[in-house]
């Protein structure tokens, strides 16, 4: 509620235990963090626009998790949430980024000419290439806690930005509540539409309130540059075409949010930055950078390798299934991204993925030969 | 303290003596029912619900987290900048009777306002705003976080009701409750035709938040207070609870069985309300040993009552069910609990829909011939009737067995509402058996709506 909650206070009356969660079968970061101690503690507190701790942890518990996924558990309401409920989301953080500490200063750095190479990941391996961050407005509730009223302000803040830009970036918007079947059908074929959440991830932090209320979709007219409006975070960037030439992708979106940031600030409001956390966005997984580079990559010879885990561990890359999140490969194929989000720069990430790509695709083409690659083993990043 | 004019009366005729009349910050003069101060200590706690008191219980440590102020300046801000008509919510595609009901006017009367526990208007219509609806089917659209709701904002309630209860207004009119089952008549069907007989209600735990609403501690107290008197009954009802989160697999099995066991609701109109959360905690099922009467805890109500058995004894089922509700009343009583109840909405329960008897009598009833008949459906109408399929709300018929009920719930008192399935029931039988003998049948001409 964004008015104040005062609910909380009725809670306060009963004992700190009775209200404790049942978290015994429980596997998600917020599960292993948040002891009986903790949760008294925290339980008193709000955020000034009336988030609790019950907010950022009800998507932990109506989804207990899974024995080999480790996921985040909670949800933020707001930016401050990440300061008021400190106490449970350093560690969470600390988990979940590799040892981030609450001390640590994360760099930001957008700058695409620091990328070195990048252009020239070969096309009859590399499919695609994509990057992706979030950004959040400040001054507006985040999507688990926003009003109607808030998220339309933010829709509409978004379009006056986007429709200013011009050149390779010039674009159009499509409301989802408004679009017609032949918009609908194009998006999708587009691969650009999103659905409403059915994740219960999602759907138990709130974030499919009022679908598709002040949701909508830009993109440029060469279907190059891409904004999801009020999915799960109020803004996600992303920058994508077919081929291997990252460093042209890592432009354009470097470039574009530059751009964006610009016009927004033009109209009085900044993107929810901190020299802490970096960006701040509804997940903690998605801290820092919010960065996620990636490509798709045929790897049918190294995805059969016993050491591919492997070698994926050392160069900090992670692989989904072309589907995206929770989707299997299909036929050799796979979509191979940066594993880190917070505590390195977005170039930095880009250089991870540039560089690693190449290696893997080198140890492919040396697989087809029949010849050995564990000379050309890296070290741990 | 003002004293309220009157209590509700009791079914056994019982005055109001256990009981101290209190009004609450919201509704300072004479209300239409009692609001308890129970004899336990967390009850008195929850009586008094002014924020001073809960302030100073608190203790001073935790004013310093500057977090506690109700109405802070950042929220009196936040409500200037974003006015009702910024919050209004798009109801254009959308077929339910919150959307047909709800104007901008309304809406931004009460969108301010909450319940003494701090239920908003926003949080009663969300799930209507998440499930614009079907065309042919017209769900309810909103949702009680607790009894107070009903009060705080009957400017949509009341409309919505009428709507839903075929004219019934509760701002006119009064609920009869009536759970004496020896006036049943012809109460025992032909079991050549009917299979199974049943009957249920919802009933909820007065002073504890409605399952949208609940906090896990409330949830747990309802859960206690159900098992507790339960676990009074004796003779034919003596049965045992399981806890959905405890139970072991032997046991889920058999409850599946049985086609006793609940499951995590997975329709978005009751997800979207917020009664799955915290699943599966405080949630479980009592059944008597005889596997008769059977008590949901804290699936879409506290608690949902369902008498039950093979064949067509319906008077036996709803005698059982009177008798077991009856006693498990008692039992509350005797700790200092009762059920949400008045005399303008019956039994309070979570939808709307199931306000008044919250009673759904029905049977399953083989109708090879009558339900091929074109006027079946016409039939069905005037005796006040609906059809399902056998699985329950929302299936279809297999074969030709199908599952017959009422379709009213408040307006007429849960004896009138049973012998109006058993009349029903018993007319469809004979329109079978005419049907079966090569005879012609009449429609019924319709029931009245309400008595006078």
């Amino acid at each position: 509620m964004p008015f104040g909650n005062t609910h909380n206070e009725m809670k306060l009356k009963y004992a700190s235990a009775k209200e404790y969660p049942d978290l015994t079968k429980h596997n998600n970061h917020m599960a292993k963090i948040l002891t009986p101690a903790i949760y008294e503690l925290l339980r008193k507190r709000q955020t000034p626009s009336g988030f609790t701790l019950d907010d950022v942890i009800q998507t932990g518990i109506d989804n207990p998790g899974h024995p080999f996924i480790m996921t985040v558990g909670c949800v933020a309401g707001d930016e401050e949430t990440y300061e008021v409920f400190k106490e449970l989301l350093d560690p969470v953080i600390q988990d979940r980024h590799g040892g981030y500490k609450p001390t640590d200063k994360h760099k930001t750095d957008l700058d695409p000419a620091h990328l070195k190479g990048g252009d020239d990941l070969d096309p009859n391996y590399v499919l695609s290439s994509r990057v992706r961050t979030g950004r959040s407005v400040r001054g507006f509730c985040l999507p688990p806690h926003c009003s109607r009223g808030e998220r339309r302000a933010v829709e509409t803040l978004s379009i006056e930005a986007l429709d200013t830009l011009s050149g390779d970036l010039k674009g159009k918007y499509y409301a989802l509540k408004n679009m017609s079947d032949a918009e609908q059908q194009q998006l999708i074929d587009d691969h650009f539409l999103f659905d409403k959440p059915v994740s219960p991830l999602l759907l138990a932090s709130g974030m499919a309130r009022d679908w598709p209320d002040g949701r909508g979709i830009w993109h440029n007219v060469n279907k190059t540059f891409l904004v999801w409006v009020n999915e799960e975070d109020h803004l996600r960037v992303i920058s994508m075409q077919q081929g291997g030439n990252m460093k042209e992708v890592f432009n354009r979106f470097c470039t574009g949010l530059t751009k964006i940031e610009k016009l927004f600030k033009e109209r009085k409001h900044e993107f929810m930055w901190n020299e802490h956390l970096g960006y701040v966005l509804t997940c903690p997984s998605n801290l820092g950078t919010g960065l996620r580079a990636g490509v798709h990559v045929k790897l049918p010879n190294l995805s059969k390798n016993a050491k591919f885990e492997e070698i994926l561990k050392k160069l900090r890359l992670q692989k989904r299934g072309t589907g995206g999140v929770d989707t299997a490969a299909v036929g050799g194929t796979f979509d191979i991204s940066n594993a880190d989000r917070l505590g390195f720069s977005e170039v930095e990430l880009v250089q991870m993925v540039v560089d690693g790509v190449k290696l893997l695709v080198e140890m492919e083409k040396k697989l087809e030969k029949g010849q050995p690659i564990d000379a050309m083993i890296p070290a741990q990043k | 303290m003002a004293q309220l004019s009157f209590c509700r009366r009791s079914f056994s005729g019982r005055s109001c003596k256990n009981f101290t009349c209190a009004p609450s910050p919201s509704h300072p003069q004479v209300q239409p029912y009692c609001i308890v101060t129970m004899a336990t200590q967390f009850t008195r706690m929850l009586a008094g619900r002014n924020t001073a008191a809960v302030l100073a219980s608190l203790g001073a440590g935790t004013l310093a987290t500057g977090y506690l102020l109700t109405d802070s300046t950042a929220a009196a801000e936040r409500r200037m900048l974003y006015p009702p008509s910024a919050d209004f919510p798009d109801l254009r595609k959308h077929n339910n009777c919150m959307a047909a009901s709800l104007t901008p006017a309304i809406y931004a009367h009460l969108r301010d306002k909450s319940t003494p526990n701090n239920w908003t208007l926003n949080q009663s219509i969300q799930t209507g705003v998440d499930n614009p609806g079907h065309p042919f089917i017209k769900t309810v659209g909103m949702v009680a976080g607790d009894e107070e709701t009903y009060e705080v904002f009957s400017e949509i309630f009341d409309p919505v009701i009428k709507d839903r209860h075929n004219g019934y207004d509760p701002r006119t009119m009064k609920h009869p409750t009536d759970l004496d089952s020896s006036k049943i008549t012809s109460g025992v069907f032909d079991e050549r035709y009917v299979l199974s007989s049943r009957v249920r209600t919802g009933r909820s735990i007065r002073g504890l938040s409605l399952p949208p609403a609940c906090s896990r501690a409330e949830r747990r107290e309802v859960e206690r207070v159900a098992v507790m008197a339960l676990s009074g009954l004796k003779g034919d009802l003596a049965g045992r609870y399981y806890s959905l989160g405890d139970m072991n697999e032997r046991e889920q099995q058999q409850l599946i069985d049985e086609h006793f066991l609940f499951d995590k609701p997975v329709s978005p109109l009751l997800t979207s309300a917020g009664m799955a959360r915290d699943w599966p905690d405080a949630r479980g099922i009592w059944h008597n040993n005889q596997k008769n009467f059977l008590i949901w805890i804290n699936e879409e109500d506290h608690t949902r009552i369902i008498s039950m058995e093979k064949g067509g004894n319906m008077k036996r089922v709803f005698e059982r069910f009177c008798r077991g509700l009856k006693q498990v009343e008692q039992l509350i009583h005797e700790r200092g609990w009762e059920f949400m109840w008045n005399e303008r909405l019956g039994y309070i329960l979570t939808c709307p829909s199931n306000l008044g008897t919250g009673l759904r009598a029905g049977v399953h009833v083989r109708l090879p011939n009558l339900s091929k008949d074109p006027r079946f459906s016409k039939i069905l109408e005037n005796l006040r009737l609906q059809k399902r399929g056998t699985g329950g709300v929302d299936t279809a018929a297999t074969g030709d067995t199908f599952d017959i009920s009422n379709n009213d719930r408040l307006g007429k008192s849960e004896v009138e509402l049973v012998q109006l399935v058993v009349d029903g029931v018993n007319y469809l039988i004979d329109c079978e058996k005419r049907l079966e003998r090569g005879q012609d049948i009449k429609i019924p001409s319709p029931l009245a709506q309400f008595r006078r």
